[in-house]
């Protein structure tokens, strides 16, 4: 296991589209690991996407249940993850790895679905909200090769914005 | 810091930053924002030259657009930039004193204002207000919500809430 390097914006790497994980072997475990001893390393990340160390490979990893009063599933490893249902959406502030020392208000789906499998290949199904929906959607993204700079909203237009219209 | 002024008009930010990317400055960040029938501009510049030089630079913009410009020199380098975690928004019926109740009531409870931004609506027989503030709560935003709390009574609305970042 070590701490990978983080790519950082503008990198064009963190533009590419990650493929899906074919083989569920002991490369793949290492891989894992080190992955999320970076996202330990990063300051108050809840999740990290490989894309983000270079690693081209459409894993995720996602724990929000350090926080307070936060829906969670504890601590994930996604593989090959799909989001399949959207339903509602939430204004919602975030932040990056790859993008430091900036945090930009970003429109998300209040709730998903969301399929994937294990780090054995397992399948995993899950219905999330909120923070930890948040996060997926952030991460997942990484996976397309799009940051959440992609998708940034008016700082200005926060006010009264925050409730979900479905 | 650089400190822009005047009646607002269209094609004040190209102007002014067309000047500033010719005199060889580099701009930081900025606040550009329309005030009642003003167009304000604060920036952070970066400029090899002196305070004279860049005014001597600017001047033919300042002048055809009737801008009054301030020059403050400040300390260079890269922003480090505190999240905020809390978001006050207040509004009602419009009277004085509404902005100085709110910002002292937190401020001895611990804010630390990064970003306030307050507005006039409603019409001219009954006006209101629209105070936004974002910052850092020290104390933690229970602590904020309660010294603000007794502001209620007095026909305002108060609303604190937590600004969660997720960072990923």
């Amino acid at each position: 296991m070590s701490v990978l390097d983080i790519l950082v914006y503008p990198d064009e790497r963190l533009r590419q589209l990650s493929g899906p994980v074919t083989a569920f072997d002991g490369a793949l475990q290492g891989k894992i690991d080190s992955l999320e001893e970076t996202r330990l390393a990063g300051p108050g990340a809840v999740g990290i996407a490989a894309p983000q160390t270079g690693w081209f490979e459409r894993v995720l990893i996602v724990d929000v249940s350090g926080r307070k009063k936060t829906a969670s599933h504890g601590h994930l490893i996604l593989v090959n993850p799909e989001i399949t249902e959207w339903e509602g959406y939430a204004m919602g502030r975030e932040g990056c790895l790859s993008v430091p020392d900036y945090t930009g208000n970003v429109v998300r789906a209040e709730k998903i679905h969301l399929d994937g499998l294990d780090r054995d290949g397992n399948p995993l199904s899950f219905d999330m909200e909120g923070f930890e929906a948040r996060a997926i959607q952030h991460e997942l993204d990484h996976l397309d090769g799009l940051l959440f700079l992609d998708r940034l909203v008016s700082r200005r237009q926060d006010l009264f914005q925050r409730k979900n219209y479905k | 810091m650089l400190t822009l002024v005047g009646k607002d008009q269209p094609g004040i930010v190209a102007k002014v930053t067309s000047a500033l990317f010719a005199a060889g400055c580099n701009l930081g960040e900025t606040s550009m924002i329309r005030l009642g029938d003003n167009f304000t501009v604060m920036m952070l510049v970066q400029s090899a030259d002196g305070d004279t030089q860049l005014r001597e630079a600017l001047a033919p913009v300042l002048k055809a657009l009737s801008l009054v410009l301030h020059v403050d020199p400040v300390e260079a380098g890269m922003h480090k930039r505190p999240v905020p975690d809390v978001c006050i928004l207040v509004h009602g019926a419009d009277r004085t004193g509404i902005v100085s109740q709110v910002t002292s009531y937190a401020a001895d409870a611990g804010l630390n204002i990064l970003d306030l931004e307050s507005d006039v609506g409603g019409t001219e027989a009954e006006p209101i207000y629209i105070l936004q503030i974002e910052g850092v709560a020290a104390q933690g935003v229970d602590a904020i919500r309660n010294a603000l709390t007794p502001l209620q009574a007095d026909g305002v609305k108060v609303e604190v809430r937590p600004i969660e970042t997720m960072i990923g």
